[in-house]
């Protein structure tokens, strides 16, 4: 590696050494909104490997997530607890991997249509199961803290941008940027088009079922309604576009402001909560047509030609 | 028969859900995320008027419609015409204005909950029964029925008989092209999308008879309706009906011998099943 | 003398701000308690806590303002309602419960509303010590609950109790002769529903009786006449819905339709709404459900009239109440403590008993209210209750004759 790649993984390492560090600050309160933000970063970060390149838009995050809290719901007794997110990482890649091949076929909004089918399909399914079994709700009574699950999805958020660092320099991010420009080209240039994309899409289903599986200790009774809730499918994408989805940290920049922001509305206006998001949220979309990432980028941009001046 | 009546009239309504949608999505490149809070509204707007000045949803839909229109025909201009303008390609157009009628579909519930609250709402119209060869069916799902197929004909002879329906079908299969030979796309589009919203707002009118709404319900409409549009072909009117009619028989069918439980999952099932065979929908055409 | 004065003074304020929702009060002299509400406002859990759950705390925080305030050692003290829409969205509770613990400072939290967001808020209240009174979490595991989360309290009842309670309504029917023994019954998949059917089949069976028609639909169906006609063609005696407002209002005018041939009509969630009766009018007359009140009481007749006056609409005949007992069991455990301290209010909950508009609600071991209603049948235009665990007032039930 060169030295810029080392200043890059170094800074990144101290980031996330300071992020660690929160739950010692004391306060619970802040420790909550640190958990919104690492699960939505990973959340978002993951689904934007996929659709940042692709430009596939999933509405399947639910979909994997409620399947990580099944994971862990139906297994905390039996198993180790530290087995759980692995098996909820394998078994939403495999999910991810068959849909993937499913779908290969389908386009723009076919896709993003077939995935929100999809998390519906998977929870009516395991809805039904339920009631054939005559068990309602699952209890996922745990000594887990609200720490230990921060410090889990710090790790998984590491593990993400480490991954989505390294794809972005190997073979497969290479090929993947030649099909977000041109499908074609890129088929003809010699580069298998499609496992390219089953791969992220089994790497970002994957990482999301983990999610699930983290934070079923954290809700405690798990049901269908509450773990394959769609507004999570639609909370990601917003957030992932809000930020930018052309660099890896563009998410994270969507994800964090815009957490504070729905911090702001909820205790601000707890009558009107849905209409100031919805207001809030045109706002974003009308100024912020780039995302976050536009808006750093113009900035930079702006420094350089006052810089270029003087 | 009465399993197939059953599930006719069910289709009958999910047509209502899903019309206004498709030729929203169709012609304007709107994927209206709002869709299901239009329907919400126009059901709103039936409840009120028949609990207050007993007004019946029938006649209700003569001032809804226009007042629908009025209002989708605004949220075009001002909300879409933006985006349309600043959009370099479709998809961006299509990934803007789904965020943007994302946070619209906020802003209707946040509306609706300030100006009506967070009650359920319901009312008795025209529950009474009816006799078809035999069976009885509930009366206000037949007159949503029979609403459907009035507004379903009358839609699709608009399209397929009138100058204006040309110019649109002509906007959905090459816009481009149509621009060429002089058609004025931006106003044919904020026509037909205000046109898709007064229709969902009747449609909603037309289902609150028999369904129980509250202020929180029209994400519900909307994802049954991109699923039902989807299925069915973007652009085209008749793929709509035609996969609203299957699924309502599918529905009907499987509650009937299979199992009620197992409804919704098989309608799902039969969504993925059509895109697996025919990924452009059936009645859509294949991209280029 | 001027502390008395200021006394009076905020007494007639409370008066006048009575009718107003969460009143805030600017008296620098007397701090207000402030309480903590958080519950559903959007999502789809909204319907039915804006009918039972936040009109109670509105007329329960005036009426308590309107007299001066609770009476904590002597001194009274007014509270302040600190209101949050978590959106039916857990997440959203559990951020909305630690925002009032830390940045808020409630001097107590209301628990939130339904099964879910109750169980996901329980190890916040736990961790900051707060009593959780519960009156919409329903569960069969309130041993493993209540010794993990020692504050929290359940006053709803289970759902065998309340699915028990409707078979036993059937087997008096049966026995006195009134109807037979062929039983259809439908529920929502969905966790209350799923739960009530489970623990009503086996009862069912013990009872000799012989359910002909059983069957699940998915909660948000859209169109229930399969189902109501499946459960009309089996010919059964008695119909019974575990059913959510939605589908109750759906099945009971389906059924209605097809003139379906009962003696025994049941629908859970819903049937004890006042719009329920609004809606079916007389052909509502003798449907059963859950939940019911002694609804003659004068505790109930009272708690009726301030509800209207105080919100413009009725409470429903069954979480409305309980909602109202629960804040009740509160206001008199700080008042009995006499203290704010959280630890002590909780402990002085576990030890006493509390005369409520339900009831005396007297806490066993497992933190479990084990006296609630079972079954309500609407006679009258009034939602009566016609079993019950251990609760007085029960008015005989009577066989449904017809729809109209």
């Amino acid at each position: 590696m060169t030295l810029p790649d080392w200043k890059t993984v170094g800074g990144a390492a101290v980031l996330f050494g300071l992020a660690a560090l929160l739950p010692y600050s004391g306060s619970g309160y802040y420790l909550g909104l640190g958990i919104t933000i690492a699960m939505f970063a990973v959340l978002a970060t993951s689904w934007a490997l996929f659709s940042g390149p692709t430009h596939y838009i999933s509405l399947a995050t639910a979909a994997f997530f409620g399947v990580g809290t099944y994971v862990t719901g139906l297994g905390f007794e039996a198993l180790p607890y530290w087995t759980l997110p692995l098996i909820a990482g394998v078994a939403g890649a495999v999910l991810a991997g068959l849909v993937g091949l499913a779908t290969l076929r389908l386009s723009g909004v076919y896709f993003v249509i077939f995935t929100l089918g999809l998390a519906e399909l998977v929870r009516q399914i395991i809805t039904w199961s339920q009631n054939r079994s005559g068990q309602k709700g699952l209890y996922v009574l745990t000594d887990m803290t609200e720490a230990g699950i921060y410090w889990q999805l710090l790790g998984l958020a590491a593990a993400v941008f480490l991954a989505g660092w390294l794809i972005a320099r190997s073979r497969l991010g290479f090929a993947l940027r030649i099909i977000g420009d041109d499908e074609t080209v890129a088929a003809h240039s010699g580069i298998n088009t499609a496992l390219a994309k089953v791969l992220l899409f089994m790497v970002s289903g994957g990482v999301a079922a983990m999610v699930g599986a983290i934070l079923a200790p954290r809700f405690v009774y798990i049901e269908p309604s509450l773990a394959f809730a769609p507004i999570l499918s639609f909370q990601v994408v917003i957030m992932a576009l809000l930020g930018g989805t052309g660099r890896l940290w563009g998410p994270l920049v969507g994800v964090i402001p815009f957490t504070f922001l729905l911090e702001a509305i909820a205790s601000n206006f707890p009558n009107q909560t849905t209409l100031a998001l919805g207001v809030a949220f045109l706002v974003i979309v009308y100024l912020l047509p780039r995302g976050f990432v536009g808006l750093i980028e113009d900035a930079k941009a702006r420094m350089r030609r006052t810089e270029g001046a003087l | 028969m009465d399993i197939l009546i059953t599930g006719l009239l069910l289709g009958g309504t999910y047509a209502l859900i899903a019309i206004g949608l498709n030729l929203q999505y169709g012609v304007a490149r709107i994927m209206n995320l709002a869709n299901g809070e239009m329907l919400v509204i126009g059901g709103f707007s039936a409840f009120w008027a028949h609990t207050n000045i007993g007004l019946s949803p029938l006649l209700t839909v003569f001032i809804l419609a226009p007042v629908a229109f009025g209002l989708n025909w605004l949220i075009y201009r001002v909300m879409m015409v933006p985006l349309v303008k600043r959009a370099k390609t479709r998809g961006q157009l299509e990934v803007d204005s789904i965020l943007a009628t994302f946070g619209l579909s906020f802003v209707l519930v946040g509306l609706m909950l300030a100006v009506f609250g967070g009650d359920y709402f319901n009312y008795s119209y025209l529950a009474v029964p009816i006799r078809i060869v035999g069976d009885t069916y509930a009366l206000n799902r037949v007159m949503a029925f029979v609403m459907a197929v009035i507004i379903c004909g009358l839609i699709y002879l608009w399209l397929n008989r009138t100058r204006a329906g040309m110019s649109i079908r002509a906007i959905a299969t090459a816009p481009d092209a149509a621009r060429l030979v002089g058609i004025d796309v931006r106003r044919l589009s904020a026509l037909t999308f205000a046109l898709g919203g007064a229709v969902t707002a009747v449609g909603g009118a037309y289902i609150s008879t028999f369904l129980t709404l509250d202020a929180s319900t029209g994400v519900v409409f909307t994802l049954k309706a991109l699923i039902i549009v989807i299925m069915g072909g973007v652009g085209d009117v008749r793929g709509t009906i035609v996969a609203a009619l299957l699924l309502g028989v599918l529905e009907s069918f499987v509650a009937a011998l299979i199992d009620p439980g197992l409804t919704l999952a098989a309608a799902y099932a039969m969504f993925i099943t059509i895109l697996l065979f025919r990924p452009q929908g059936l009645f859509g055409r294949k991209p280029t | 003398m001027k502390r008395r004065t200021l006394m009076k003074l905020t007494a007639a304020t409370s008066l006048a701000l009575s009718m107003m929702h969460g009143p805030a009060f600017a008296d620098a002299h007397v701090d207000p308690i402030v309480i903590g509400a958080v519950a559903p406002k959007t999502g789809p859990l909204a319907g039915g806590s804006t009918v039972s759950h936040w009109p109670n705390i509105a007329l329960w925080a005036g009426q308590i303002n309107a007299r001066g305030g609770l009476n904590v050692g002597g001194t009274m003290h007014p509270v302040e309602i600190i209101e949050y829409d978590d959106q039916t969205n857990p997440g959203e509770t559990i951020k909305a419960v630690q925002r009032l613990a830390t940045q808020d400072e409630a001097d107590f939290i209301l628990a939130p509303y339904g099964t879910g967001l109750n169980i996901a808020a329980a190890p916040i209240f736990a961790r900051y010590g707060y009593p959780q009174i519960t009156s919409t979490a329903i569960t069969d595991q309130v041993a493993e609950l209540s010794a993990q989360f020692p504050n929290m309290f359940f006053t709803l009842g289970g759902s065998k109790g309340l699915a028990e309670g409707a078979v036993e309504v059937l087997v008096n029917l049966r026995d006195a002769g009134d109807i037979g023994s062929k039983v259809a019954m439908v529920n929502v998949a969905d966790a209350f529903g799923i739960e009530l059917a489970a623990a009503a089949r086996p009862a069912l069976e013990a009872a000799g009786f012989d359910i002909v028609y059983d069957s699940s639909y998915p909660l948000g169906t859209q169109d229930l006449s399969p189902v109501v006609k499946g459960a009309a063609n089996a010919g059964p005696d008695a119909f019974l819905a575990w059913s959510y407002p939605g589908d109750t209002f759906a099945l009971t005018e389906l059924s209605q339709i097809e003139g379906m041939d009962v003696k025994v009509f049941y629908t859970a969630v819903g049937a004890s709404f006042p719009a329920y009766y609004g809606r079916f009018g007389a052909a509502a007359e003798n449907i059963i459900g859950a939940g019911g009140v002694n609804a003659d009481s004068q505790a109930f007749q009272d708690y009726r009239a301030a509800h209207m006056a105080a919100t413009g609409a009725e409470p429903d005949y069954w979480a409305s109440a309980m909602m109202y007992s629960s804040l009740q069991v509160l206001e008199q455990a700080i008042e009995g403590a006499g203290t704010i301290d959280r630890a002590v209010v909780s402990q002085y909950i576990k030890d006493n008993a509390f005369e409520t508009v339900v009831g005396t609600i007297d806490f066993d071991a497992q933190n479990n209210n084990a006296s609630f209603w079972t079954v309500g049948q609407w006679q009258d235009g009034v939602f009566r209750g016609v079993a019950s665990t251990g609760r007085e007032g029960a008015v005989d039930v009577k066989i449904k004759t017809g729809w109209e």
